[in-house]
């Protein structure tokens, strides 16, 4: 249950924010998460409606937006999209893949009133 | 304390070395001179206001903010590991699930190594400092991080244990959390992630825990003494270890009968010339 030190993490960049652009408070956070990274986006929904509480960002909603996998199929020589970990090429079965998208943990915008 | 860890402050204990001296104590000062300051400095991005809404009523504006969630740990896992470049020390973060042979197989890696290799070890555990125990009794120095209610080590945990941990021209194995899950996201310095994987465990973890296996460079097989007596594939283990990461290495190793040891200590001696000719 990292996600929770997650939220944490996250806390501390809108306090950042908070502190440089004195807003009163957050109506929405946007995060990236990659669809291939170690986070599980229903427990991150669930720490952050804990993790923010008593924080400028209490009661914001939360809006993840998942980053589909990609990656380089060595075999095939070309860009293809993988849906999970320990899945092969959807061309041609091979699990010479290097990851070139999915990976993201980003905390992208805040609405801010 | 912890700066990205769920857990509260004052949770986290490390441990003091006062009563644990060690014997490769040097009289080096704490803060080396290396800035403590840059790790905690935040990304230099220039904060973005956008009227979302011209309704004065709800003045909601949006701000771009396009930072990584984990970007403090990552900028103290930046500093820990310019420290040990600093200290021309190899860090080792050695992962699995609990019960993994880890400290068994650590103990016994100590031991063959500390007679011609300065080493020393960070444990990290929720509670006791049972294993910084045992490690201790190999004569190494130890030092026991207790995260309390968090299920990791982060960067600056870490940090905290190094500036207490003198250690030069040597390897600094970090123990973390038996955990394959959360361990896996936090950057603390390393040079490499080796995860521990043992032959009581299913032949499926690599596809189970995909994350720490793909950020591994090494895969231990543990207790394969045990192999006769088991209904085990070993090399099933292995094709789905490649599945998820095609460049994983991968050693088969048994503290009980040395199977394996040379071949580790080896391989972290080939580490070690690596990152000496990167540094």
């Amino acid at each position: 249950m990292h996600e929770m030190a997650l939220c944490q993490s996250m806390v501390e960049l809108i306090n950042d924010q908070q502190r440089e652009l004195g807003f009163d408070h957050v109506t929405r956070v946007i995060v990236e998460v990659g669809a291939l990274g170690h986070v599980d986006p229903h427990a991150l929904e669930f720490a952050f409606e804990v993790g923010a509480k008593g924080s400028v960002a209490e009661n914001a909603t939360l809006e993840i937006r998942e980053t589909p996998g990609k990656g380089w199929c060595m075999a095939c020589s070309e860009t293809v999209s993988i849906a999970r970990r320990g899945e092969p090429c959807p061309s041609c079965d091979s699990y010479q893949l290097i990851v070139e998208q999915g990976e993201e943990l980003k905390l992208k915008e805040l609405e801010v009133a | 304390m912890c700066s990205v860890c769920g857990c509260s402050e004052g949770e986290t204990r490390i441990e003091t070395l006062t009563d644990h001296k060690s014997p490769h104590a040097h009289g080096h000062e704490a803060g080396s001179g290396i800035g403590h300051a840059e790790a905690h400095t935040h990304a230099p991005t220039e904060p973005q206001l956008t009227v979302l809404r011209n309704d004065p009523a709800e003045r909601a504006q949006l701000v771009s903010v396009e930072q990584d969630i984990l970007s403090k740990n990552n900028q103290i896992a930046g500093h820990n590991r310019r420290h040990f470049a600093a200290h021309s020390v190899l860090a080792l973060n050695l992962v699995s699930s609990p019960g993994a042979g880890k400290t068994t197989l650590l103990v016994d890696t100590l031991e063959r190594m500390q007679d011609h290799t300065p080493v020393a070890v960070i444990e990290g555990d929720q509670e006791t400092s049972a294993d910084a125990d045992r490690i201790r009794a190999t004569g190494a120095p130890a030092l026991q991080v207790n995260t309390g209610k968090g299920c990791h080590l982060d960067a600056e945990m870490i940090e905290q244990a190094f500036a207490a941990l003198h250690i030069h021209d040597g390897v600094l194995f970090i123990e973390n959390v038996g955990n394959l899950v959360c361990p896996a996201g936090f950057d603390l310095g390393e040079a490499h992630k080796v995860v521990i994987a043992s032959v009581t465990e299913g032949e499926d973890k690599p596809l189970k825990y995909p994350n720490m296996f793909a950020a591994s460079s090494l895969m231990l097989v543990s207790k394969v003494d045990l192999l006769p007596h088991l209904n085990f594939d070993v090399d099933a283990l292995i094709n789905n270890a490649r599945k998820v990461n095609p460049s994983i290495g991968v050693l088969k190793v048994s503290s009980t009968t040395g199977e394996g040891m040379d071949a580790w200590l080896g391989w972290i001696a080939a580490a070690r010339q690596m990152a000496a000719a990167a540094g």
